[in-house]
C-alpha cells in the first residue's frame, strides 16, 4: 500500500503558501545532479548472505564484554544489569512500540511510570518527577525551557558551568536557537576555579544557572552558596546529577536546587553504543505546570480503588499548542521501566552497595595511578567514581597505548578543553575488578 | 447560564465590570473548560494592560485557554487568591474568581449581557 501523506490539492496549497510554483522549484537549492545520484550498489544479497556479511562486519568491533577492559565514562557508565531487568522488560504486557496511556486498559504501565517518578523524586530530593525524557542532555535543555517559560521570556541569561558536560551544553545551544537568550560562564578556561566563580555572572536578567554534580571532571562541590545567590537574584538553579552518585551524596534538593535532571542510563540500561538512554527530570511542585513531558498521578477510581492516570496534561503541546513550554509530549517509557526494575531489584541497600563499590574502587585506582611517575590527579576535590588524571603525554597517545593492551582508557578531555591536553577522565565502576585496575596501573607504569 | 447585566463581555469570554474595573472569565467559559486546575496571571500590579492582549492563562483537566484583557488601563490589583484556588473560577466566576482590577479601565470592543448570551448560545454545543 502506498502511503500518500498529502493530496495534490494540499501540496498545491502548501506550495502556494511558501511561494513556489512546483515541487521542482521547492528543491531548487539541491543541485540537479545530486537529487537522484546513481548509487553504484553491489548486486543484491540473499538474506543468508546479508546476515553473514553483517555479522562479519560486526565482528570487527571490539566490545567491553569480550575484548576490552573499560575505564571510559563521561556521561555513560558501565554497570551490571541483573537479568531480571531484561526479563521483566520484555514481558508482552510492557513490551510495546508506544506507551499506552488509556487508564482503562493501562494500569500496569501507568503504575510503573508512577513508580519511576516516585523513585526519581526521592533520589533527587525533589517534589515531582516527570515520566522521563530521551536522555540527560535533552532533559537539561528542557530545564532551560522551564526557566524561560517561568519568566515568560523576560529573563534572557543562562549561566552555565564550564564543567557541565560539553555535549549537554551543545544541546542547550541547539534548543535555544532563536530564543534570543545568552549563555555565559562556560567560556572560562581556568577549570581550577571554584563554582562560586560563576556568581558574578548571575544577575537580575538570569533565568537559570546550570551546574553538574559531580561535575564533568568528576569533582563534587556543595552548590549551596551559588544556589542561595541565584535565588537572591530571582534565578532558578538546575543541577545535572549522576543518579548513582546521588545514592551516596547529599541530594541537590537539600542544597535548594529548583530542577534536578540527569542521565539515568546507569540504572539498568546497557551502554548500547550510545543509546537509547533515559533522561530524568525532577523539580519543585511550584514549577510543575511549566514542566515538559508526561506526568502520571495517583488517584481513586469510581469504586474508590487506587488507580493511575495521566495528569495535568493541559500544559502539554497536544492541548496547549504553541503556548506550551515544550514540544515534548512523550517519554522514554520502556527504559524508564528498566530503571524502575533495576532500582526495585537492587533495593535501597543494594543500590547503596553499588555506589559504595564504585566509590571505593575509583579511589583505589586514583590512589595507585597518582603514585606513578609523571601522573597526578588534576584536582584534590572529593570525587565519586570518576576523576581527571594528568598524564605525562597527550591523552590521545595514552589511550592508543592502552588500546594496544586491550584497555579502553579514559575520556580524552583535550577535545572539549584544549587546556587539558594531557588529561584523561577515568571512570571506575563496580564492573572493574581489582585485577583490572591493577592492569591499568601496571600498563601505565611501563608506558 | 449566568450572565449578570451590570457587566460587559468580550467575545473571548472575559467579563469586565465598568464600576469596579474587575476582570474575570464568564460562567459560559468555565462551563466549557470544566474543572479548572491552574491559573497563571502574567501581569503585575502597576503594569499597563491593553485590551485584547493576554493577561492570564488557565488550564482545566482537558483544556487550556489564554485570557485577554477586556479593557485597557493600569492594573491596580491582582487576585492572588484565585491563583491559589483555581477552582473558584468554577464555583464563583463573577465573584471571588475575579483575576485583575484595572484602574480607570477603558473597555475594549465589548458586548452587553444580552448580546453575549446570544453569542455564547450560538457557540454552545
Amino acid at each position: 500500500m502506498t502511503f500518500i501523506p498529502t493530496s495534490p490539492a494540499e501540496t498545491e496549497e502548501m506550495l502556494k503558501t511558501v511561494g513556489v510554483k512546483s515541487l521542482d522549484d521547492l528543491f531548487d537549492a539541491v543541485p540537479k545532479k545530486h537529487r537522484f545520484p546513481k548509487l553504484n550498489l553491489p548486486p543484491a544479497l540473499t538474506e543468508m548472505e546479508a546476515a553473514a556479511h553483517l555479522s562479519d562486519m560486526a565482528s570487527s568491533n571490539e566490545n567491553i564484554r569480550e575484548h576490552l577492559v573499560s575505564f571510559l565514562g563521561a556521561g555513560a557508565y558501565n554497570h551490571f544489569v541483573p537479568a531480571v531487568v531484561d526479563h521483566m522488560l520484555r514481558r508482552g504486557e510492557f513490551y510495546t512500540a508506544y506507551t499506552p496511556y488509556q487508564p482503562e486498559i493501562s494500569q500496569g504501565t501507568l503504575q510503573a511510570v508512577f513508580e519511576f517518578q516516585s523513585l526519581m523524586a526521592n533520589l533527587t530530593g525533589m517534589d515531582v518527577s516527570n515520566a522521563s525524557h530521551y536522555d540527560g542532555a535533552t532533559a537539561t535543555a528542557e530545564a532551560v525551557s522551564l526557566a524561560y517559560a517561568q519568566y515568560r521570556g523576560k529573563r534572557k541569561r543562562i549561566v552555565m558551568s564550564p564543567a557541565l558536560h560539553p555535549q549537554y551544553r551543545d544541546v542547550i545551544d541547539t534548543y535555544t536557537q532563536g530564543m534570543g537568550v545568552e549563555t555565559v560562564g562556560d567560556e572560562e578556561t581556568n577549570l581550577t576555579l571554584s563554582p562560586e566563580s560563576l556568581i558574578p555572572y548571575i544577575d537580575e536578567n538570569t533565568m537559570l544557572v546550570i551546574v553538574q554534580y559531580p561535575d564533568f571532571l568528576g569533582r563534587i562541590f556543595d552548590y549551596k552558596k551559588i544556589i542561595d545567590d541565584a535565588h537572591a537574584k530571582g534565578a532558578l538553579v538546575c543541577v545535572v546529577a549522576n543518579p548513582t552518585a546521588l545514592l551516596m551524596l547529599k541530594t541537590p534538593g537539600e542544597m535548594g536546587a529548583d530542577i534536578v535532571v540527569g542521565e539515568a542510563q546507569p540504572f539498568g540500561i546497557p551502554l548500547w553504543y550510545g543509546g537509547p538512554y533515559l533522561g530524568f527530570f525532577t523539580t519543585k511542585k511550584s514549577y510543575v505546570h511549566k514542566m515538559a513531558g508526561r506526568l502520571v498521578g495517583e488517584t481513586v477510581d469510581v469504586r474508590g480503588q487506587r488507580s493511575y492516570v495521566l495528569t495535568l496534561t493541559a500544559r502539554e503541546q497536544h492541548i496547549k499548542r504553541e503556548r506550551a513550554t515544550s514540544n515534548i509530549c512523550t517519554n522514554q517509557g520502556l527504559l524508564a521501566l528498566a530503571a524502575s526494575i533495576y532500582m526495585s531489584a537492587l533495593g535501597k541497600e543494594g543500590l547503596k552497595e553499588v555506589a559504595n563499590l564504585c566509590y571505593q574502587k575509583a579511589h583505589y585506582a586514583a590512589n595507585e595511578l597518582s603514585k606513578l611517575k609523571g601522573f597526578q590527579l588534576f584536582s584534590n576535590e572529593p570525587f565519586f567514581h570518576e576523576f581527571t588524571l594528568q598524564c605525562p603525554k597527550p591523552a590521545s597517545q595514552v589511550n592508543q597505548y592502552l588500546l594496544e593492551h586491550n584497555i579502553l582508557g579514559g575520556y580524552d578531555l583535550s577535545a572539549d578543553y584544549p587546556e587539558l591536553k594531557n588529561h584523561l577522565l577515568i571512570a571506575v565502576t563496580e564492573m572493574n575488578s581489582k585485577e583490572e585496575i591493577d592492569s591499568l596501573v601496571e600498563a601505565l607504569k611501563e608506558m | 447560564m449566568n450572565t449578570p447585566s451590570n457587566l460587559k463581555y468580550a467575545k473571548s469570554d472575559e467579563w469586565f465590570d465598568p464600576a469596579s474595573g474587575k476582570v474575570g472569565i464568564t460562567d459560559f467559559a468555565q462551563s466549557q473548560l470544566s474543572d479548572i486546575v491552574f491559573v497563571e496571571i502574567f501581569v503585575e500590579e502597576g503594569e499597563e494592560v491593553t485590551a485584547g492582549k493576554p493577561i492570564a492563562s488557565v488550564e482545566s483537566v482537558k483544556a487550556s485557554a489564554e485570557i485577554y484583557a477586556p479593557a485597557s488601563g493600569k492594573v491596580s490589583k491582582v487576585n492572588k487568591n484565585v491563583v491559589e484556588k483555581p477552582e473558584l473560577i468554577n464555583s464563583d466566576p463573577y465573584g471571588e474568581a475575579w483575576m485583575i482590577q484595572i484602574e480607570g479601565g477603558i473597555a475594549g470592543d465589548l458586548m452587553d449581557a444580552a448580546a453575549y448570551e446570544a453569542d455564547s448560545a450560538a457557540r454552545a454545543h
